[in-house]
């Protein structure tokens, strides 16, 4: 019998995993929610991947690939999913976690507008086929991303009207300076810097409004200053998905989940890896991918070759988050009657009485809605410092018929 | 790139084969949905976490439309 690999998410890290584990003879099965694997980073396929990753898409042919599927729970050996032919149980002997992160939104005025969307969401909607080229489009918020989408969208003909970030120009120098001795990353930020040498580029500077009648039409930066666009790309960092390890009882630190050398959790058999474990981006995402693939099919040789990438992997992913820590104006920006809860319309004023998340869900619905606190949950932990204290069974929003299983 | 008809609220539309739903209805400027207190919704997080994007499709109501291509005969009803 051979050992049944899981690996939950087809980003960089998932399939880096699926990569390194098909070396042996196990029995692997790669599991996603998108029509395409790829994740944010590789969405689109193979051809948004750097050529050095290229071959990580191969061995789709050689796993069982679950596309479209939601990972629902997770007991000791099973998983729970919603497929699109019907809720199914899987069982595993082994299980990587590369659920990935999604962004960090904080409330201001209008940020419920149409049209304010991510920056990761609005270069997904683009890579999606949505027109960008002479559109007017705003980026703000803080780290990396909105540079590499800013030029992204520009390489389509965009036109970016401004780049808004909220770090101070000598905390970025000094990101910028800890690069050095990282030639890949070097490489990466000279190419930003090219593309984007005649944007609008603000640092210490950050949104405080969206205007507009039925979409945004312009927005206001602290500086006083008023731009008109026709989207405003923001996002404050990124938060790592971690439902599904704290449903296994991982255990986490500052919202990440911990793991050793081995990209091993404190649950036995669990692994996690990629932005679960830190945000890092994709070279230490397919490092750690790596390393669990080996681990999980007994191929510790391999992975101890990656040892040394794997510490200055996570040496970034400790320079990024020092670097585009978040500062305390940010907390201002949501009025009495703004939205802070979308899916429930729950504003700043009624949650600024409630004492934690829980008694907020329970007096006002804060986090009660479809996206189950992913967006709020965020939120309120920058503006109120309150944590989720348990993730329940279904971790997504489903329908009752994802939940029935039929009896044999 | 192959064009098909899907249809957005009772009006044909052509677009692209496997184009994203939400990025179809962004670029058209048509609402996903209303929010309890009434105000209209457009996709936010394009990965499926956010749940803004949510129209019925077929009759089945709920669908994310940024974790959904379209294919030709779609029916795509958004909240009024």
């Amino acid at each position: 019998m051979s050992l049944n690999v899981v690996i939950v998410g087809a980003g960089p890290a998932g399939l880096a995993a699926a990569w390194s584990a098909s070396q042996s003879n196990a029995n692997i099965t790669l599991i996603d929610q998108a029509a395409q694997a790829g994740g944010q980073i590789w969405r689109g396929g193979q051809g948004y991947a750097p050529k050095r990753y290229r071959h990580l898409f191969g061995q789709q042919t050689t796993l069982h690939y679950r596309k479209q599927t939601h990972v629902l729970g997770a007991s000791e050996q099973q998983l729970y999913l919603a497929t699109p032919q019907g809720p199914q149980q899987l069982r595993y002997d082994r299980l990587i976690l590369a659920n990935g992160a999604r962004e960090l939104f904080l409330p201001f005025p209008g940020w419920t507008l149409p049209k304010v969307v991510g920056v990761g969401g609005l270069q997904a909607l683009v890579k999606g086929s949505l027109p960008i080229a002479g559109k007017r489009v705003v980026i703000a918020g803080s780290g990396p991303l909105l540079i590499a989408v800013a030029s992204q969208l520009k390489q389509r003909g965009a036109i970016i009207k401004a780049v808004v970030e909220q770090v101070p120009i000598a905390q970025l120098l000094r990101f910028g300076r800890s690069l050095v001795g990282n030639p890949t990353k070097m490489l990466q930020a000279a190419q930003f810097a090219q593309a984007l040498a005649n944007t609008p580029f603000y640092v210490n500077t950050w949104i405080t409004a969206a205007e507009g009648e039925g979409e945004v039409q312009q927005v206001q930066l602290n500086n006083g200053q008023r731009i008109e666009c026709d989207y405003l790309a923001c996002s404050w960092g990124l938060i790592a998905n971690t439902e599904l390890a704290q449903q296994l009882g991982c255990r986490l630190e500052q919202n990440f989940v911990v793991v050793d050398r081995s990209q091993h959790t404190s649950r036995d058999q669990v692994y996690a890896v990629g932005e679960l474990t830190g945000i890092g981006g994709e070279d230490k995402a397919v490092i750690e991918g790596q390393i669990a693939g080996f681990v999980a099919t007994g191929n510790y040789q391999a992975a101890s070759q990656l040892a040394q990438q794997q510490a200055q992997a996570r040496q970034f992913s400790q320079q990024l988050a020092a670097s585009f820590a978040l500062r305390p104006e940010l907390r201002q920006l949501a009025q009495a009657n703004t939205i802070v809860c979308r899916c429930e319309d729950v504003t700043l004023a009624q949650l600024q009485s409630q004492p934690s998340w829980r008694s907020a869900k329970l007096q006002t619905r804060c986090g009660m809605g479809i996206c189950q606190g992913r967006v709020c949950g965020g939120a309120t932990q920058y503006l109120f410092g309150w944590s989720q204290d348990s993730v329940r069974f279904p971790i997504h929003s489903v329908s009752v018929a994802d939940l029935v299983m039929e009896s044999v | 790139m192959k064009q098909i008809r899907i249809s957005i609220n009772g009006t044909e539309y052509q677009v692209t084969e496997h184009s994203n739903l939400a990025a179809v209805l962004m670029d058209k400027a048509i609402a996903n949905r209303r929010s309890v207190t009434g105000e209209p919704r457009m996709a936010v997080c394009g990965m499926g976490s956010c749940g803004e994007c949510r129209v019925t499709i077929n009759q089945q109501a709920h669908q994310l439309a940024c974790l959904l291509q379209c294919c030709d005969g779609m029916e795509v009803d958004c909240e009024p």
